[in-house]
């Protein structure tokens, strides 16, 4: 039983519930690994019967309840196979013999989806799999769903979980909410691991794999439920509206051949002015209290290029003023990288120019494409055909983008082209 | 049965010299592209398909004495290289190569077919199962 064939409400529903539920069989079980597998078994068992059945007046103690009695059957025969062995364990069999019946509330599940959030994004996991553990056991995603996500085979991330899910055990993370500066560290490496979701559905929207972008619509999911539980954090509102803020752009973003349209040459009539609007909204709220962090800037930056009507309407320098902001608070070559772009848009090509001369001197960006395709745009604006085409071709040529490289052959080809009908000397327009 | 068909391409600068054809053609090039891999799609035979990156900064690995990689390269000689790659899964190897046909008349400059070369294998199986 997948998402696809199940009723989209049954699904909804029950992707909504599988963390609540997942948290509180946790906080009572105490093996996050076998609370884990139950609450996955329960699903299934809800996927199966509610479409036929309705679905039930009490939906997350259903789903609760069912979850447990897996636990105890397991228990039992696990506890049968023992009994000639241990007879201490009887104890623990006494604890788990009572299941609460369905009809039974289950309480503080928002702080439950939390802690779930806080121990899967924990740092002792690598980044790949805090992604997947989040997915599964958060997003209530099935393995082979994040496999497909991820375009690895089933039985690969059956095992990256299954490692992720070993590491928490052996770290001994107890299921509990991180306080004081431990808990701002992980709230940091939750909105990460939200953030690298997002990005890895966005960036690859385009291409034969249409389903990706289900990444990114699960990244902000996800992010709107943090929101939900943590509506005073700027940046858990700076992230979720950065998602929402780039979202909106989507359908612009590539054309009928998948190719990448880059911001200036966009039809803005094709963006999404409702996710803009909520957007905007909430990162003017979060900065209005007097909150400053990376995620909300860069929000603050893409509702700046979104509320301009065309592209040369947008207030470069205002952009210009938050990239500076950002670079102070980062130490991050990409964000200095773009301040470059803004100062060339404000004080002209030749500027640019001279603030990436720096980016060469720090080294980090050594060779990396995105610095020659910035160095083409430049030297294109500045009707220096041969420098950008040369500097193009080497961007085109670094990328591991397939639509990025078309992209950058693109450019120069048409340089090129109107290189070859214009007379020697002509300016690019 | 499964096939890997493999498109060998020149550099840019080879043979088909890509960084020199029009922005249109290299457009229709990109739409074509598209276009197979979505037509491979709703037919049911595409398994994978990558393309890969060039190969600027290849390397050939080897493990030396100690296990330790010894690498060589890059080789900016190079003339050809593995440009990308499709698995399908077909009925027969005639159907793979009408596939490869397809892929190898990819649009050119003036939308001429490049008729490229596209080297078909088949990808070997499990063992039979018994019975």
């Amino acid at each position: 039983m997948t998402a696809d064939t199940l009723d989209p409400a049954v699904a909804r529903l029950l992707r909504e519930l599988a963390p609540q539920v997942l948290g509180a069989v946790a906080r009572r079980h105490g093996d996050f690994d076998a609370a884990e597998d139950a609450v996955q078994e329960a699903l299934v068992a809800a996927a199966l019967q509610w479409p036929a059945q309705g679905i039930p007046q009490n939906p997350r103690g259903w789903l609760y309840h069912v979850a447990l009695r897996r636990i105890t059957d397991h228990l039992r025969s696990e506890m049968a196979r023992r009994r000639r062995e241990d007879a201490v364990a009887t104890q623990v069999w006494a604890e788990w013999a009572f299941v609460p019946p369905p009809e039974v509330e289950i309480g503080a599940e928002g702080d439950d989806t939390l802690k779930l959030l806080f121990m899967c994004c924990h740092p002792a996991l690598t980044p790949a799999s805090a992604i997947a553990l989040t997915l599964r056991a958060v997003g209530g995603l099935t393995t082979a769903e994040i496999a497909s996500a991820f375009l690895v085979p089933e039985a690969t991330m059956a095992q990256r979980i299954s490692r992720a899910k070993a590491s928490i055990k052996s770290s001994g993370v107890p299921f509990t909410m991180p306080a004081g500066a431990e808990r701002a560290e992980r709230l940091g490496a939750v909105l990460h691991v939200l953030y690298l979701v997002f990005n890895e559905g966005y960036a690859s929207s385009s291409g034969p794999r249409l389903q990706r972008t289900d990444l990114s619509n699960e990244a902000i999911r996800l992010a709107r439920t943090l929101h939900d539980l943590l509506p005073e954090d700027g940046e858990v509102a700076g992230l979720l509206a950065l998602m929402l803020l780039t979202d909106a752009r989507r359908a612009a973003r590539t054309g009928p051949a998948g190719e990448l349209i880059p911001l200036d040459e966009q039809d803005r009539a094709l963006w999404d002015p409702a996710l803009i609007a909520e957007g905007v909204a909430l990162v003017s709220d979060a900065l209005s209290r007097g909150s400053v962090g990376a995620y909300q800037l860069q929000a603050a930056i893409a509702a700046v290029h979104d509320e301009a009507a065309r592209a040369e309407d947008t207030d470069w320098p205002q952009i210009l003023a938050l990239y500076g902001v950002l670079e102070r608070m980062s130490d991050n070559p990409m964000v200095s990288l773009n301040r470059a772009i803004a100062a060339a848009m404000v004080h002209g090509a030749q500027a640019g120019l001279k603030a990436l001369e720096a980016l060469d001197e720090d080294g980090r960006l050594r060779g990396h494409y995105r610095l020659d395709a910035v160095r083409g745009h430049l030297h294109e604006r500045l009707g220096d055909a041969e420098r950008a085409i040369a500097h193009y071709r080497a961007a085109a040529e670094r990328t591991a983008s397939i639509p990025e490289r078309d992209y950058l052959t693109l450019k120069a080809a048409r340089l090129a082209a109107g290189r070859r009908v214009a007379p020697a000397g002509t300016p690019a327009p | 049965m499964k096939f890997m068909l493999m498109m060998h391409a020149p550099r840019g600068t080879g043979d088909y010299k890509v960084n020199e054809w029009s922005p249109e053609d290299f457009k229709a090039h990109i739409g074509f592209m598209h276009e197979l891999n979505r037509g491979l799609m709703a037919e049911g035979v595409w398994v994978d398909a990558q393309g890969l990156a060039a190969p600027g900064e290849a390397r050939l690995v080897r493990a030396g004495r100690d296990g330790a990689p010894v690498t060589d390269g890059p080789f900016p000689e190079a003339k050809e290289f593995l440009a990308g790659f499709w698995i399908v899964e077909v009925d027969s190897p005639e159907r793979a190569c009408e596939i490869a046909a397809r892929a190898s008349a990819a649009p050119g400059p003036g939308g001429a077919p490049l008729n490229m070369p596209i080297e078909v294998r088949q990808v070997m199986s499990a063992p039979p199962t018994d019975g």
